[in-house]
């Protein structure tokens, strides 16, 4: 478990980095936290010829809350997230996710911008962007750009970054009054990926609910948005809304799950999100 | 932790004054571990060290037609590239039998594969580098070209004429078979009310130790010696099986064992790639280093626990018990592990079903079969954990089918505590167990009676709970009965010497050995008793053929029975020596005389008449002012090898309260008790934590734990997110309890208590489950682990 040689080189700035990525052709990748790339990197799963270091740019930490929006920086480390005020108060879907990210070690190197690059379908971050329709704030060669988070997980660990892109920032909307929010996953033992799990979020709608955006993880090859139940939640029927996931997921089974399980886990927790969703909340 | 003292003193010649036995010392090596100071075998570093890493087979049974080296050897820092024929020409290949075990039959197997690799994971080829980056580099550059043979996975097809046979010079793939039969089955099962059966499935599973297996072998031309820094629990052991398989004499051998970060059993086996890395140095002349990483670690270290067992219980309106019957079917992978053999866990199973009650009516098969998986051998608590939950899963069924209490057809049936000595069905010997007083101590410390009652209530809330028991017997303080009369040079006996230093602080040199359990601890506590002087002034050697009495090391639950009551002796035989000079010098007769806390002291007053310290300036700096043929002897060995009893079997009864939510499939454990008998305890933190420790291990095979393969051999969890051990988040609360039937064959008493808590904890979960599921007429669960996706089946949910 020692990694294939490669070379390192250290990136001064967000254009730095943009200018060593494409250097190397297409063989490099940029290294954050490191939680996931060292491990694939050790296990020889992966051998790129050149890790870009990009923890040494400045700019790219912390957490804002302006023009309605929350927006964390990519090197924002996990724990910075799980211990802000701002993200409990304005961004409170994120805050309930922190706790099931691995084991404190890993959110004390780990990165959202990371977590959210590397997109694994099993992953709580991703999700959680997508629940909230939240966009990705990303530096390339030609400049900047925003993506949707809905038209940022393209496949299996595949998204709408290129090799020479540097994701900068997630944005999510903050909070309103009438925002509600639900989170809920089934892991074997706790900080495992799970082997299913919901971020959900919606606007109260007298006593029932609109925009109702549910995105599923570890059920796929990305998070998935589940837009038919989605639909029967805002009509008010939540058993319809778990009949309707037999249409919106298709999940393979996995050493932990059978996709019969995972299917049957979806709609367990879309039972128990949705009455997070009904509750009142800030 | 608050340790609960929870067992009554009793006066016995272990009281002496200042007696360290029963206290809860903290463990001597504590801070040298906390403070980072350990020396494990990956901080030993050789001048001229070179790294080996191992290319290994990708497939599960596959002949090894060429492998071209040329790239490799090339690749910058390589030293070295070696292939199993060329190894075999330095060290010999080994058959993993024992004459005890009639019929088992095994094929040699090599340091490195030759012709044919049988399992993923196998090495075929090994590179030696600079650094063990080099080393995997190289690795990379070795092509081998596979001809791709058909896997032999599946244990209940194993034995079919279509099915491949793995070595065919053996005929067949049946490894060992054992049947068995005692008292009158038949007629039990003719005389029973109810005879209910299950069959039981246990994962394969193996013990994640901390530190990964590890070896640095260096071979000393000049002296035409070799040390190995090994991390092993059997020193001696491993001292003469690379002597003889590098066709060495014994003495050409030293085997160190320093810090060992835990071992649970798999670290008392021969492995080809350490075996391989001691014929390497052989062969380079130079110290060569091997340390498993994660994921050698879990395609090499042995797994365990592969069984299907069908199980029968008949039993009258009563609850008496009539008859047992079991047939058990282990699958081993390729070849039986030198030098323990993989058959002793199917060999467990049929000695130990059934152990704990009177029903002496018995019939058993195990049969052990080869397959194209990694290999199977010895772990924590042998057989145990799958006897005990046949056992129990059998007798909680069989009380549901009669409509009896499980509590209550358990004291109908356990061995009665005045009743010994007597013997279990299979007829292994107890000289004395407290089945009942264990059973009664458990149903107080648990307030039985409340949680039934509170189970009732939450059941009409939709929560579902379970109460589940297993009482269970542990094979502890082995006799030559294990291994030695099957023809293995595996030490039985131990040994401790006992030397005074010239200020009166002793070294006791032992032949068990430390892999973080506290054996250190326990053999300080012991000599410190025995002998006199407080627990500092001793200091204990350990892990070191040179400088050790031949011994055992540590397995089997034997340290603290076996190495302490040698300790314990020399030390005692010590305080005779010092005692006849003490009385020379004193002129007066040593039986009026005591060592205590470090001085000579009137045995009748306690006052002090002498400092050690000064007894031994006397001895070994100025002999010449003791009388005329006095000879001072401030060194004494002792050796114990228990006689009486082929085994000291303990005893105990756990329970396990956990909830099902029954939409998820999840367990929550909510509670573990665990009531064991180890004889005289010794130090009740370290007996409490080696339980503590023990079950939740034990917990780990009930819910978490599986190698999983698919049906071509490839493991599909090989790594630390896939395999789940169990993390402290889903542990529950242990509770620790003791009842002390000390055992008659040594004077300490003490038996081991190193397996109890995993022989119980699987069984006990396993009966858990199933009563928190009756009320919902759910199938039965006996298939371990118990996940979400076997629970919901069982539910009818998915």
């Amino acid at each position: 478990m020692k990694p294939a040689p490669f070379a390192y080189a250290k990136a001064k700035s967000v254009e730095h980095a943009i200018e060593l990525l494409g250097q190397a052709g297409g063989d490099a990748r940029p290294l954050a936290g490191g939680q996931s790339l060292i491990a694939t990197l050790n296990m020889r799963l992966s051998a790129p010829k050149l890790l870009v270091d990009l923890n040494g740019i400045g700019g790219l930490s912390g957490i804002a809350v302006r023009n309605g929006r929350v927006e964390i920086g990519a090197l924002t480390r996990h724990v910075d997230a799980e211990r802000s005020a701002d993200i409990g108060k304005h961004a409170p879907l994120i805050a309930l996710a922190m706790p099931h990210i691995g084991h404190a070690a890993i959110r004390n190197r780990g990165t959202i911008g990371g977590s959210i690059a590397f997109a694994d379908p099993a992953a709580e971050l991703p999700a959680c962007l997508l629940a909230l329709g939240g966009e990705i704030e990303i530096a390339g060669a030609n400049g900047r750009r925003t993506v949707k988070a809905d038209d940022f997980f393209k496949g299996l660990f595949e998204t709408a970054l290129s090799p020479q892109d540097v994701l900068t920032a997630i944005r999510v909307p903050a909070v309103t009054k009438d925002t509600r929010v639900g989170f809920a996953e089934f892991a074997r033992r706790h900080g495992d990926y799970a082997m299913a799990g919901l971020a959900a979020s919606a606007k109260a709608n007298g006593a029932g609910l609109a925009g109702v955006r549910l995105a599923y993880f570890g059920v796929g090859d990305t998070p998935v948005r589940a837009k038919k139940a989605e639909a029967a939640l805002a009509g008010g029927k939540v058993d319809d809304a778990i009949a309707a996931l037999a249409a919106d997921l298709n999940p393979s089974g996995d050493v932990q799950a059978t996709a019969a399980t995972k299917k049957h886990l979806a709609g367990v927790l879309l039972r128990r999100v949705t009455k997070q969703l009904m509750e009142a909340q800030p | 932790m608050k340790i609960v003292e929870d067992s009554p003193p009793v006066l016995t010649a272990l009281d002496r004054p200042n007696s360290y036995i029963g206290r809860s010392v903290p463990r001597p090596n504590l801070a040298r571990l906390a403070q980072g100071r350990a020396q494990f075998v990956t901080d030993v570093t050789l001048p001229r060290m070179a790294h080996v890493a191992f290319v290994r087979s990708p497939h599960a049974h596959a002949r090894i037609k060429t492998i071209d080296a040329t790239a490799a050897k090339k690749s910058p820092g390589v030293i070295a590239v070696v292939t199993g024929a060329e190894l075999a020409k330095v060290i010999t290949p080994w058959v993993g039998v024992l004459t005890h075990l009639k019929g088992i039959k095994s094929a040699p197997q090599h340091a490195i594969a030759v012709d044919r690799a049988c399992w993923v994971g196998e090495a075929v080829c090994a590179v030696v580098a600079r650094t063990r980056a080099e080393a995997e580099d190289g690795c990379e550059k070795v092509t081998v070209d596979y001809e791709e043979l058909q896997a032999v996975t599946d244990p209940e097809t194993a034995l079919d004429a279509k099915t491949p046979v793995i070595h065919p010079d053996l005929g067949d793939n049946l490894t060992f078979e054992r049947v068995h039969s005692a008292g009158d089955p038949d007629n039990g099962f003719a005389e029973a009310d109810a005879v209910v059966e299950a069959t039981f499935m246990f994962g394969r599973h193996t013990g994640v130790c901390n530190e990964p297996r590890a070896i640095v072998a260096d071979w000393n031309e000049g002296e035409q010696r070799l040390t190995a820094y090994h991390a092993t629990q059997a020193p001696h052991m491993m001292q003469n099986l690379f002597a003889k398989h590098l066709t060495l004499s014994e003495h050409q051998v030293r085997v160190v064992t320093k810090d060992v970060g835990g071992s649970f059993g798999i670290k008392v086996h021969t492995y080809a790639d350490e075996m391989a890395t001691v014929a390497l140095s052989k062969l380079l002349k130079r110290p060569v280093k091997f340390v498993a990483d994660r994921i050698e670690s879990f395609v090499t270290d042995i797994h365990a626990r592969d069984h299907r067992v069908k199980g029968r219980i008949g039993v009258k309106n009563d609850g008496t018990i009539t008859a047992w019957e079991i047939d058990a079917l282990s699958g081993i992978g390729p070849y039986s592990v030198y030098p323990r053999t993989s058959g002793i866990e199917a060999n467990q199973i049929v000695n130990l079903t059934g152990g704990p009650y009177t029903c002496p009516n018995y019939k058993a098969r195990a049969r052990v079969v080869f397959q194209n998986k990694n290999v199977m051998c010895q772990y924590r608590a042998v057989g145990h954990p799958i006897a005990t939950a046949v056992t129990e899963g059998l007798v909680e069924l069989a009380a549901v089918k009669i409509g009896m209490d499980p509590l209550e057809i358990r004291r109908r049936n356990l061995i009665a505590d005045d009743a010994h000595p007597s013997q279990g069905p299979s007829g292994i010997k107890f000289e004395a167990l407290s089945h009942h007083a264990s059973l009664a101590h458990l149903d107080s410390m648990m307030n039985y009676a409340g949680l039934r009652a509170e189970q009732a209530e939450l059941r009409k809330q939709g929560i579902y709970r379970g109460i589940g028991f297993a009482s269970f017997v542990e094979v502890t303080n082995p006799s030559a009965a294990f291994y030695g009369v099957g023809g293995a040079k595996i030490s039985a006996q131990d040994g401790a010497t006992v030397r005074l230093d010239a200020t009166g602080a002793i070294f006791c040199h032992t032949g068990v050995s430390e892999q973080g359990q506290g054996a250190e601890a326990v053999i300080a506590q012991c000599v410190a008793t025995s002998f006199g002087v407080p627990m500092e002034q001793v200091r204990v050697i350990m892990g070191d053929t040179d400088n050790t009495p031949y011994g055992g090391g540590t397995w089997a639950s034997r340290a603290a029975g076996i190495g302490g009551e040698a300790a314990w002796q020399a030390g005692k035989a010590l305080r005779g020596n010092v005692l006849a000079v003490a009385g020379s010098i004193l002129q007066t007769t040593p039986d009026t005389l005591d060592v205590r806390n470090g001085a000579v002291v009137d045995a009748a007053t306690g006052t002090e008449r002498m400092p050690l310290h000064e007894l031994a300036r006397i001895c070994y700096f100025r002999p010449d002012t003791l009388p005329a043929g006095v000879q001072s002897e401030l060194v004494a060995t002792r050796h114990y090898v228990p006689r009486a009893w082929a085994f000291s079997f303990t005893n105990g009864i756990q329970a396990s309260y956990l909830e099902v939510d029954t939409d998820s499939g999840f367990v929550k454990l909510l509670k573990h008790w665990c009531i064991e008998d180890c004889g005289t305890v010794i130090n009740p933190q370290l007996v409490d934590e080696q339980i503590r420790g023990g079950v939740v291990q034990g917990l780990g095979a009930a819910l978490f734990e599986h190698c999983l393969y698919d049906q071509r051999g490839q493991l599909l969890n090989g790594n630390m997110a896939d395999y789940l051990v169990p993390m402290a988040v889903e542990m529950p609360d242990i509770e620790c309890g003791h009842v002390v039937t000390p055992t008659a064959d040594s004077e300490l008493g003490a038996k081991g208590a190193g397996e109890a808590g995993t022989a119980g904890a699987p069984g006990c979960v396993m009966n858990a489950i199933n009563d928190a599921l009756r009320p919902l007429n759910a199938k039965l669960l006996t298939d371990m682990p118990f996940t979400p996706d076997k629970i919901l089946r069982a539910l009818g949910k998915v």
